[in-house]
C-alpha cells in the first residue's frame, strides 16, 4: 500500500539553514547537509530545500549543497526557489535533486511548465502555488510571498498546471502560512479532488493533529512542514506515529 | 582484482544519485568494486556488472541509448551472451520489455517478454503518477535478490516509486515482486542475470542500499 509522505522543508539562504533544529548532536546546525542527514535518521520520506536567496549570482551555492546532500542522503530531494529556466532545472537535477519546484516562473509563463515536463519528465516537476481565500470556496493565486494578487483562480490554475504536465502540486495557503493554526483544508481538498496528480499540503502546521487533518480531511498525498520540525517541537517519527494512530498507512 | 560496475551515462537524470548510492554501499561493505560512469561502448565492454538508470519517457530513453555508437550491441554481447549481471532502474527496467506504450508505441530491448503500459486509474481518487513509498511483495521469495527484503521490517520493505507506466510481464516467472496500487504493479523483474526494479533503490534509504548490496553480491 502507498504510504503518506512527510516532507520536512529547509529554508536555505546563502547556503545556510535559516531556521534550524538546535540539537546538541549537530556539529553545525546551520549546515543544510547536516540537517538533511538528521531528517533522514528520523525517517523523513522526502526532503525539500527552499532557496530563499535564489539570486542568479549565487546559484552555485545551492548546487553545491544539493550535490553534497545527494552524496549522503538517499531519499527524494526537491529544490525550489528561483527555478526559472530549463538550465536551472538541468543543473539542479545533475547536482542530484530529484524534483524541482516551480512557482512564479509558471505564472509568468505557463508554457515553461509544459516545456520542462516534456524535456525532463513530469516526475521531476512540482508546481508550487500560493493561494489566499477570496470568498466561500474560492481562492486566488498570489506571488511574492503572498503580497501580490494575480487574479488567477487557484483551483483552475491547479487543473491547468496538471494538464501542462506537472507531476505534483505543492499547495500553500498564504492565509495560514506561519499561523500554526492548521492547513486550509478546504483549499487542499478542493484542489486535490480537482486534479489527477498528487497534492502536497503546506502552510500553517502547528500540531501533529494538523498534519493528520491535511491527509484525512484535505485529501493530500503528502504533507510539508518546516517550523514544527525545525525547532524540534516534534520529530518526524512522532508525526508518523500520530498518523498511524489514525489508521493512515505510514512507512514506519 | 577490483571489479568494475558500469553505470551507463546517457543523460538520465538519476545517474548521480545512483552512482553515489553504489559508491556508498561499496565503501560501507568494503566490497572490491569500483563505479565507472560509461558513455561509450568501449568502456562498457570492460564492465563486470552493469547498471542502466533511466528517467523520462520510454521512447526518448531508447532513442538516446540507440544514438550512442555500438552501445546496444555491446550491451547485448555483455548481458545476453557473456551473462554479466544487469540492473535496470525505473525506465532502465522498462526498456527491457518488447515495447512501450508511452507517447506512441516504441520498441524496447526485448530481453524480458512484456509490454510497458499505463497505470490504470482503478478508482476516482487514485493519483497518477504512483508517487511515494510502497511496500513490495515478493513473487519469488526464495530468489537471492529478495533475501533481505523477505525478512525485513516494514520500514525496510518500502521503496520509493515514481512512475505512470508499468511493466507487464508476459511470463509469470519474470515477475520477481509487485506492489499494490489499485492494481498489481510490477515492482521487480528478473530473467537469469537480468534484473530490474520499477522503484528507485538509490532513493530508498536503507531498503535501497540493502538491495544494491545484494545485487553487488549476486552471482546469477
Amino acid at each position: 500500500m502507498l504510504k503518506t509522505r512527510i516532507i520536512p522543508c529547509l529554508d536555505v539562504a546563502d547556503g545556510r539553514v535559516v531556521k534550524g533544529v538546535n540539537f546538541v548532536d549537530l556539529i553545525d546546525a546551520g549546515d543544510p547537509v547536516e540537517q538533511a542527514r538528521l531528517y533522514q535518521e528520523q525517517g523523513a520520506d522526502e526532503l525539500c530545500f527552499l532557496d530563499i536567496t535564489a539570486t542568479h549570482e549565487d546559484r552555485g551555492t545551492i548546487l553545491d549543497i544539493v550535490s553534497r546532500t545527494a552524496a549522503e542522503v538517499f531519499m527524494p530531494l526537491t529544490v525550489g526557489g528561483g527555478v526559472r529556466t530549463l538550465a536551472d532545472i538541468r543543473n539542479l537535477l545533475n547536482a542530484g535533486a530529484d524534483k524541482v519546484s516551480i512557482n512564479s516562473a509558471a505564472i509568468k509563463n505557463p508554457d515553461f511548465v509544459r516545456e520542462a515536463s516534456d524535456k525532463c519528465g513530469a516526475q521531476c516537476i512540482v508546481v508550487a502555488l500560493d493561494a489566499r481565500k477570496t470568498g466561500p470556496q474560492s481562492w486566488e493565486i498570489y506571488t511574492h510571498g503572498g503580497r501580490h494578487p494575480t487574479g488567477i483562480d487557484a483551483v483552475a490554475w491547479a487543473q491547468k498546471m496538471a494538464a501542462y504536465g506537472a507531476g505534483e502540486l505543492l499547495v500553500t495557503s498564504m492565509d495560514k502560512d506561519g499561523t500554526k493554526s492548521g492547513f486550509d483544508l478546504e483549499l487542499t481538498r478542493h484542489i486535490s479532488e480537482a486534479v489527477p496528480i498528487p497534492v502536497i499540503a503546506s502552510g500553517g502546521v502547528g500540531t501533529l493533529e494538523h498534519l493528520v487533518e491535511g491527509v484525512r480531511d484535505g485529501k493530500a498525498s503528502a504533507v510539508l512542514a518546516a517550523s514544527i520540525f525545525h525547532f524540534g517541537t516534534h520529530t518526524i517519527s512522532e508525526a508518523k506515529h500520530a498518523f498511524a494512530r489514525h489508521g493512515i498507512a505510514m512507512r514506519l | 582484482m577490483t571489479k568494475t560496475i558500469a553505470l551507463i551515462d546517457y543523460g538520465s537524470g538519476n545517474l548521480r544519485s545512483a552512482s553515489k548510492a553504489f559508491e556508498h554501499v561499496i565503501a560501507a561493505e568494503d566490497l572490491d568494486y569500483r563505479v565507472n560512469l560509461v558513455t561509450t561502448a568501449a568502456d562498457l565492454a570492460l564492465a563486470d556488472k552493469i547498471v542502466l538508470p533511466g528517467q523520462g519517457a520510454f521512447g526518448d530513453c531508447m532513442q538516446t541509448l540507440q544514438s550512442v555508437d555500438g552501445l546496444i550491441a555491446t550491451l547485448e554481447e555483455k548481458v545476453l551472451h557473456r551473462k554479466a549481471p544487469f540492473f535496470g532502474i525505473c525506465v532502465g527496467m522498462q526498456l527491457l520489455a518488447d515495447q512501450g506504450h508511452e507517447h506512441g508505441i516504441h520498441k524496447g530491448l526485448g530481453w524480458i517478454p512484456g509490454e510497458v503500459v499505463p497505470l490504470q486509474k482503478t478508482s476516482p481518487d487514485l493519483k497518477i503518477p504512483h508517487m511515494g513509498w510502497n511496500d513490495i511483495l515478493p513473487d519469488q521469495p526464495d530468489h537471492f535478490l529478495l533475501r533481505t527484503i523477505k525478512s525485513a521490517s516494514n520500514l525496510e520493505r518500502n521503496f520509493y516509486f515514481v512512475h505512470s507506466f508499468m511493466f507487464q510481464c508476459k511470463e509469470r516467472e519474470n515477475q520477481l515482486a509487485h506492489a499494490e496500487y489499485g492494481q498489481n504493479v510490477t515492482a521487480a523483474v528478473v530473467r537469469d542475470n537480468i534484473f530490474g526494479t520499477q522503484f528507485h533503490p538509490e532513493k530508498s534509504q536503507v531498503a535501497g542500499l540493502n538491495l544494491i548490496r545484494d545485487f553487488l553480491r549476486w552471482v546469477p
